[in-house]
């Protein structure tokens, strides 16, 4: 019985770094004092050049920069919110849900446009479109797909060709596949029709955009829909087998957010870090913000920008998101 | 004037601070009643949004499969957004289990059957306002109670009370404003009137007995109409008793004249010593009587001229060189002389007939009391302006006197057993007045009293 309470106690410690990130890093390490702890569902890389600008302004800052996926990332800052400075996230119905719940720190007069910020706690500082995401030369000389419609139209006509080859998010495992599909759904009937399709050609489930992209460059996917546009993007840039299409008749558009845990270490090292990154975004210089900034989606007006709002928490409703996911299930898992 | 008046309080200021009080309530009232309507009309706002959320997330309860679900449009909470952003909380229970929502929002003793109602309560610290609303689904089970609480907070609500009590407390303010400035400017219009009767009152002449004659406001009317009437019937006094003394001096001074020379006469034939001082100390008893109602019918005289004063220019050197003639044979009894220095006409505009009166009563009054062997010294000058100045020789007034010697029969302490009435000054007086001038007496630094009259 000793024995086992040792056990126990040693484990403990084990239990609480047990959490498996898929990236940690550390900037500004050789500065002492607490780190800010920022728990992202965003790349590191991404976020490198504009955590090295904002320790190159506070020199005495050092940033612990976690990674995770949006579902989880959202589990983790509900259990333990006190180890966390700042929430950074892609899925805008858990973020706002976070802050409507009182986990976020309001911050007073930050000057950021009315329509990208929730309750003074929550701010919006990217807009991101998800992207229909082709292997140009395995669509061959097929016409590419510039609709959901066209892409329907295209898996209907060829099934045989793209059996087990087009990807898109399992909605049950990531927060953002979650929340294009809701807002697909509630857009447009036309999601129901693409999901159905895409299930009877056994479309294959993934957690996160970066490793649809990693299976379209290898060839092992054809065509995935609901890709992250920005990550896609750039990934074009070096292989050229990469298409990405905004699908013209509605792009939905995600905007990445941002907040301060409310019961913080760091309270003003993170509203300093927030700020910065506003200020960042505001400024819109590719060399330190990698991300695509707000201004942008305002410049094409056409994008259909999810808006903050309370209504984002409506299917995060327990009964609404099991009739969801069991719909979902019904439509895109009909053959497995 | 108002030293010897019973002073209480002021008739502006009472007006200005019931007027102004009156505007101060009524804009707190007005703060208040609108506030507290803006209060109302804006919660009846949260509510019916609350109330339409709340509905619309309870109309979509049905019993699928057995058991209850609710599949709410997304409009339910996209209507909850607000400018301030404010929270938004909800609960969905069938009976008393929670299906989804926030299961901590609801205190156990508010689930009443009450449909649609609403209370304030607090959660995570804000406060907020909660709808709830039940329903009865039908099941094949029997009954099921579906209740469904959404609850928002108050930052929006707050923000636009905020500005709404700003907004009414300047209105307010304002109207305060406005109100005070009307009740300053209507209480000193009232009491401009009254101003006005006063300073016409006041810039009166002292003999002006003349009733007001000036518009007035009817509430002042009946206050001038007893002025009027005070002052006509002081007037028609004075007159009368004016008349009085002049009739009565006129009567006394014949028969005066008839006992004088009478008594002239019997001194002439009387031889016996003892007999002719007393009848020497008669004749100048009578004397003393004629002088005095000599300048009792003088003083009247000049009262009713000053009262209707006809103008001509008048040549003050000659008429003082004419009165200086006339007058030499008694300065000679005293062997008095009389020196006139002038630099020129002195030419006013007056009535001749009263500045000969008045300037023989100051040479009559320095001969009397000059001794003997003195000169009494007339100087007119010119510049800046006519004056007239009269001195002598004499012992001078006495310095407490100075003041009061003017008044009618005020005679100086030391004038011993000189003829006189106490009027002489006062007619000087009076006549320099009525010409718009004024008299002044001192002493001379040489010795002996100097009367002035400035034109």
């Amino acid at each position: 019985m000793r024995y086992l309470a040792l056990l126990a106690l040693c484990l403990a410690p084990l239990v609480a770094v047990a959490q498996e990130w898929e990236d940690r890093q550390v900037f500004g390490a050789e500065n002492t004092g607490t780190p800010l702890r920022i728990l992202s569902s965003t790349d590191a890389s991404f976020f490198t050049p504009i955590i090295e600008d904002f320790i190159a302004s506070n020199p005495s800052a050092s940033v612990e920069y976690l990674v995770t996926g949006t579902a989880d990332l959202n589990k983790i800052f509900r259990e333990t919110p006190n180890d966390f400075d700042v929430v950074i996230s892609s899925a805008m119905d858990l973020q706002l849900k976070l802050a409507n719940d009182g986990f976020a720190a309001r911050l007073q007069d930050v000057s950021h446009p009315e329509w990208a910020q929730w309750h003074n706690s929550l701010f919006a500082f990217t807009s991101e479109p998800a992207a229909i995401v082709v292997n140009r030369s395995a669509l061959g000389d097929l016409p590419i797909p510039n609709t959901r419609q066209d892409l329907i139209q295209l898996m209907r006509n060829h099934p045989d060709h793209f059996r087990g080859r087009v990807g898109t998010y399992d909605v049950r495992q990531s927060g953002l596949g979650y929340l294009f599909a809701t807002q697909d759904a509630r857009a447009s009937e036309t999601f129901w029709r693409l999901t159905e399709v895409m299930g009877r050609i056994n479309a294959r489930l993934y957690c996160c955009s970066g490793q649809m992209i990693d299976d379209l460059i290898t060839g092992d996917l054809f065509m995935a829909y609901n890709v992250l546009g920005s990550y896609a993007q750039i990934r074009a840039e070096t292989s050229h087998e990469l298409l990405v299409i905004l699908p013209s008749e509605f792009p939905t558009t995600m905007m990445r957010t941002v907040l301060a845990s409310r019961t913080a270490e760091n309270p003003q090292v993170a509203e300093d870090f927030i700020r910065h990154l506003l200020t960042l975004q505001a400024a819109g210089s590719p060399t330190n913000f990698p991300l695509p900034s707000l201004s942008l989606s305002e410049a094409n007006g056409g994008q259909t920008t999810i808006a903050l709002n309370p209504a984002l928490m409506t299917y995060l409703d327990q009964m609404k998101r099991d009739d969801f996911i069991r719909e979902w299930e019904d439509a895109i898992v009909q053959g497995k | 004037m108002t030293d010897d008046v019973n002073v209480s309080g002021s008739l502006r200021n009472r007006l200005a601070m019931i007027l102004t009080g009156g505007a101060a309530v009524l804009a707190v009232i007005l703060f208040v009643v609108v506030r507290a309507l803006a209060t109302q009309v804006a919660q009846q706002g949260q509510d019916n949004i609350l109330n339409a959320s709340m509905s619309s997330i309870l109309d979509t309860a049905i019993i699928r499969d057995g058991r209850v679900t609710l599949d709410f449009p997304y409009s339910s909470l996209s209507m909850l957004g607000t400018s301030a952003d404010d929270r938004v909380f909800y609960a969905i229970y069938e009976s008393d289990n929670l299906l989804s929502g926030y299961g901590d929002l609801r205190t156990p003793n508010t689930t009443s059957h009450d449909q649609n109602q609403f209370t304030n309560s607090t959660y995570n610290g804000d406060t907020i306002r909660i709808a709830t609303g039940t329903r009865i689904l039908i099941g094949s089970d029997g009954p099921r109670t579906v209740s469904v609480s959404i609850a928002q907070t108050q930052d929006a609500l707050s923000d636009t009370l905020n500005i709404i009590s700003r907004n009414v407390a300047l209105i307010g303010l304002g109207f305060f404003v406005l109100s005070s400035a009307l009740a300053l400017w209507a209480a000193s219009a009232t009491s401009g009137q009254l101003h006005r009767l006063t300073r016409s009152v006041t810039r009166r002449g002292p003999q002006d007995l003349s009733p007001v004659t000036k518009e007035v406001p009817s509430e002042m009317g009946p206050l001038v109409g007893s002025l009027n009437t005070f002052m006509s019937r002081l007037n028609h006094t004075l007159t009368q008793s004016e008349d009085f003394i002049a009739e009565a001096a006129h009567r006394i001074r014949t028969p005066l004249a008839t006992v004088r020379s009478h008594a002239e006469a019997t001194l002439q034939r009387v031889e016996h010593s003892e007999n002719r001082a007393a009848l020497q100390s008669m004749v100048r008893a009578i004397d003393e009587s004629s002088r005095a109602a000599g300048q009792l019918l003088d003083h009247a005289m000049v009262t009713f001229r000053a009262e209707n004063l006809e103008t001509e220019d008048v040549d003050l050197v000659e008429l003082l060189r004419e009165l200086v003639q006339r007058m030499t044979p008694v300065a000679d009894m005293k062997d008095i002389t009389i020196t006139l220095k002038s630099d020129g006409p002195a030419i006013l505009s007056g009535d001749a007939i009263l500045l000969q009166n008045a300037l023989r009563n100051l040479i009559d009054n320095a001969l009397k009391y000059a001794p003997a062997e003195t000169a009494v010294v007339i100087n007119v000058s010119t510049t800046p302006e006519i004056s007239v100045s009269v001195m002598d020789g004499g012992s001078g007034f006495a310095t407490d006197e100075i003041k009061t010697l003017s008044g009618r029969f005020i005679r100086g302490k030391d004038t011993g057993n000189k003829v006189g009435s106490g009027l002489g000054l006062t007619i000087a007086k009076e006549v320099t007045a009525a010409h718009g001038g004024t008299m002044s007496l001192q002493n001379r630094s040489e010795g002996g009293a100097c009367v002035t009259l400035h034109f």
